[in-house]
């Protein structure tokens, strides 16, 4: 009996020691910070002038009554919006279009796929110099026939300018998650439902669909997550402009930090912003059980 | 396990969480130290000053005066480290320093930022230290170039560079086009805003590249158009900073006429369109004396003063100052070494970059040895006669959050049908709970 309980402490003293580098390496860099912003959000901190004062629920407060907040959530709405249903049905679309057995499917599977691995910074540095006024898309349009706007200088085409080029930079990873899902959907289905006399649209429909939902779910997951975290394409596309129409929360809450130095409020920002990505991802996650298939 | 034991626990975490991060934050605050004349450490110090400039040659300047410093007090100081910080960012890195417990020594200072930094209590008061330090003739500093950095009696910056805003011209361009000399305009009087925008134009249409570009302007730092609406004497907010002046007659005159300019005229670059003068892209370009050096000799090229507006001439200086933090581990150290790195010798040493706040080198033959670029004349028009009653670009105790939300605003009036009014107005409607904070 004793043998056996000296067994099982060891068993549990490896099992901790196995866990505990992750353990400690999530309580230093993830539970840590949270909390200490949740304890900064409590707080007027002037980095300047050296204080910090306790001031309990006051930035919460003054979220309420914030103009700019309410027009960073709209941006970021809109933003998320676009980029998730313009993201996930060309990566879908892309990604069916490559499972067909056509030839030169791999040149462009790499062509699409091929940002994911470039530099951020340096994507948006090259995007910014083609969607300038006289840029090169402008060039390409003018060639045409067409008179292009001044992309970033107007404040729906500035939206959708950061939309696509966050798009073109990411559309390549979801279009590789998709394919798998894509190719691991038997044959054997279609060849049924080609046999029932079902046409390409409803084999889609009722076959391909319900059998990538769960990729769907975590391709939906890791969009909406990811554009709720835009920062770098804006700080070099539009600096949060025109006027501020592509200030995204991740963006003002940035601005407010670093910029004006309100460290408590943009913690306080940032306790909202997690809030926002926590329920979303909550809701998508009870979601699942109506339309990822092996939930239902 | 029982329910009251896991949340025993969890108290526990959570407490440990909350005190690290109370721990953390308490490390992160400075004590106010007052300055004054150093006590020798128990072994020499290392500091740390903070500048924008990635420039070797300034670099190498700054690393022998400290050099220099170091082998005189080596009972003072190891040595001293100079930490770039790129120019975009500067503000914002400086301050995450601050926030992290990490504040420089000694750090150079925007003039945009002037009010905001000198009031806070951030830096320490350098008067005593500059009045006592022997050799150092504190009189010799010009009273207007130390005024955007004092609040009361103290000094809390050092104004190292007081550069004038100048026009550089591209003189082959211009003649090439068939336009008058500005140099000869600057002589017989004819050197105005107007003028500058009619062979902007006439320059821009016949090279195929740019006309006038106010050089960092971008449509975003707004802040350099007080280039020009200086010549209308206009201001964005009145002395106090507590009244919005965006409205007033001559700022609308001013951006109307830029406006036209731009969008009517074709004498200025519009929004998204980059144009370097310093690469032959344009006939014009108003900036900063010390951009000098960016010039190649690829072309021929002048230098003459800011062109007068309706309100007659006016001067616009660019100001850096140096100062140095009371968060920072040396401030007395930190406070006598600025003491030797601006005093009257190493200021001449300087002056190669920094166009100093000395009245006694404020000459075109000793600014001429330091800059052999520019001809004693250009620099006894542009640098010597360019300090004097000149103004510093917007500055505001609340400047940071004043500018992104000007920003914003007058995005409004870079569109073509702009009306000029009516953005101004929303200028000041948005920027006035600003100025009341």
């Amino acid at each position: 009996m004793a043998a056996a309980s000296a067994a099982a402490r060891r068993d549990r003293l490896v099992g901790y020691t196995m866990v505990a580098p992750v353990v400690l390496g999530s309580l230093a860099f993830v539970v840590l910070p949270l909390g200490m912003v949740v304890w900064y959000s409590l707080h007027e901190w002037n980095v300047l002038a050296n204080t910090f004062t306790f001031v309990g629920a006051e930035n919460y407060q003054r979220m309420a009554a914030d103009p700019g907040l309410a027009d960073a959530l709209t941006a970021t709405l809109w933003f998320s919006v676009g980029l998730v249903v313009v993201n996930i049905a060309l990566a879908l679309l892309l990604a069916v279009l490559l499972d067909q057995k056509l030839p030169g499917t791999t040149t462009f599977r790499t062509f699409f796929f091929s940002p994911v691995v470039v530099s951020l910074v340096a994507w948006t540095i090259v995007w910014s110099f083609l969607l300038q006024a006289d840029g090169g898309i402008n060039g390409f349009l003018g060639a045409l026939g067409i008179e292009g706007p001044n992309w970033l200088r107007h404040p729906t085409t500035a939206l959708v300018a950061v939309v696509i080029v966050q798009v073109f930079k990411n559309v390549g990873l979801n279009m590789i998650l998709f394919l798998a899902a894509l190719q691991g959907v038997p044959e054997e289905l279609h060849e049924a439902a080609r046999l029932d006399g079902a046409g390409a649209w409803r084999r889609f429909r009722s076959i391909t669909l319900p059998l990538i939902s769960p990729t769907i779910l975590l391709v939906s997951i890791i969009t909406i997550v990811g554009s709720l975290e835009v920062f770098a394409q804006i700080d070099v596309l539009t600096g949060g402009g025109p006027g501020s129409s592509t200030t995204v929360l991740v963006y003002y809450l940035y601005q407010q930090a670093f910029r004006f130095n309100e460290f408590g409020y943009a913690s306080a920002l940032a306790v909202l912003l997690f809030l926002i990505v926590l329920v979303l991802t909550l809701l998508q996650w009870q979601s699942r059980k109506r339309w990822v298939f092996h939930e239902v | 396990m029982s329910a009251h034991r896991t949340r025993g626990r969890r108290t526990a975490g959570t407490a440990a969480v909350l005190g690290t991060a109370l721990a953390l934050t308490a490390c992160a605050s400075g004590a106010d130290a007052p300055v004054g004349e150093p006590d020798t450490p128990d072994e020499p110090v290392e500091l740390r000053m903070t500048v924008w400039t990635a420039d070797e040659a300034q670099l190498g300047l700054f690393r022998s005066i400290a050099d220099a410093y170091v082998a005189e007090n080596p009972e003072l100081v190891s040595g001293v480290t100079f930490e770039t910080i790129p120019f975009d960012d500067y503000t914002t890195a400086l301050t995450t320093q601050l926030a992290g417990g990490n504040a420089p020594d000694l750090a150079w200072v925007f003039e945009s930022n002037a009010p905001e930094f000198v009031s806070s209590g951030a830096l320490v008061d350098l008067r005593p230290v500059l009045e006592d330090t022997e050799g150092y003739a504190f009189d010799d500093l010009v009273p207007s170039a130390l005024t955007l950095w004092e609040e009361g009696d103290g000094l809390y910056a050092y104004p190292f560079s007081t550069s004038p805003f100048a026009v550089f011209v591209n003189t082959d361009q211009i003649s090439a086009a068939g336009q008058p000399d500005p140099a000869d305009l600057v002589a017989d009087g004819g050197w105005t805003f107007d003028a500058a925008r009619d062979i902007a134009a006439a320059t821009a249409k016949d090279s195929g590249k740019q006309g006038l570009v106010v050089r960092d302007f971008d449509y975003q730092t707004w802040e350099n158009l007080a280039t020009v609406w200086s010549g209308w004497q206009a201001a964005p907010w009145s002395a106090d900073g507590t009244q919005c002046t965006f409205t007033e007659p001559a700022m609308v005159d001013a951006l109307t006429w830029f406006h036209d300019a731009v969008f009517d005229d074709g004498a200025m670059p519009g929004p998204g369109t980059t144009a370097d003068f310093f690469a032959g892209d344009a006939a014009m370009t108003i900036t900063q004396i010390s951009r000098a050096s960016a010039l190649d000799g690829s072309f021929g090229w002048d230098v003459v003063p800011l062109p007068a507006g309706p309100a007659g001439p006016q001067n616009v200086v660019g100001q850096a100052g140096v100062g140095v933090f009371a968060a920072g581990e040396h401030p007395d150290v930190a406070a006598d070494f600025l003491a030797y790195f601006t005093n009257a010798e190493n200021a001449e040493r300087l002056a190669a970059y920094f166009p100093p706040p000395r009245q006694s080198l404020l000459d075109g033959e000793t600014l001429g040895d330091a800059n052999p670029l520019l001809s004693a004349e250009q620099l006894e028009a542009v640098v010597v006669d360019g300090v004097q009653d000149a103004v510093t670009k917007p500055a505001h105790r609340n400047f940071a959050q004043l500018s992104e939300t000007v920003r914003a605003e007058l995005d409004a009036l870079w569109v073509p049908d702009a009306d000029v009014e009516a953005v101004l107005a929303d200028t000041c409607a948005a920027v006035t709970p600003l100025l009341e904070d």
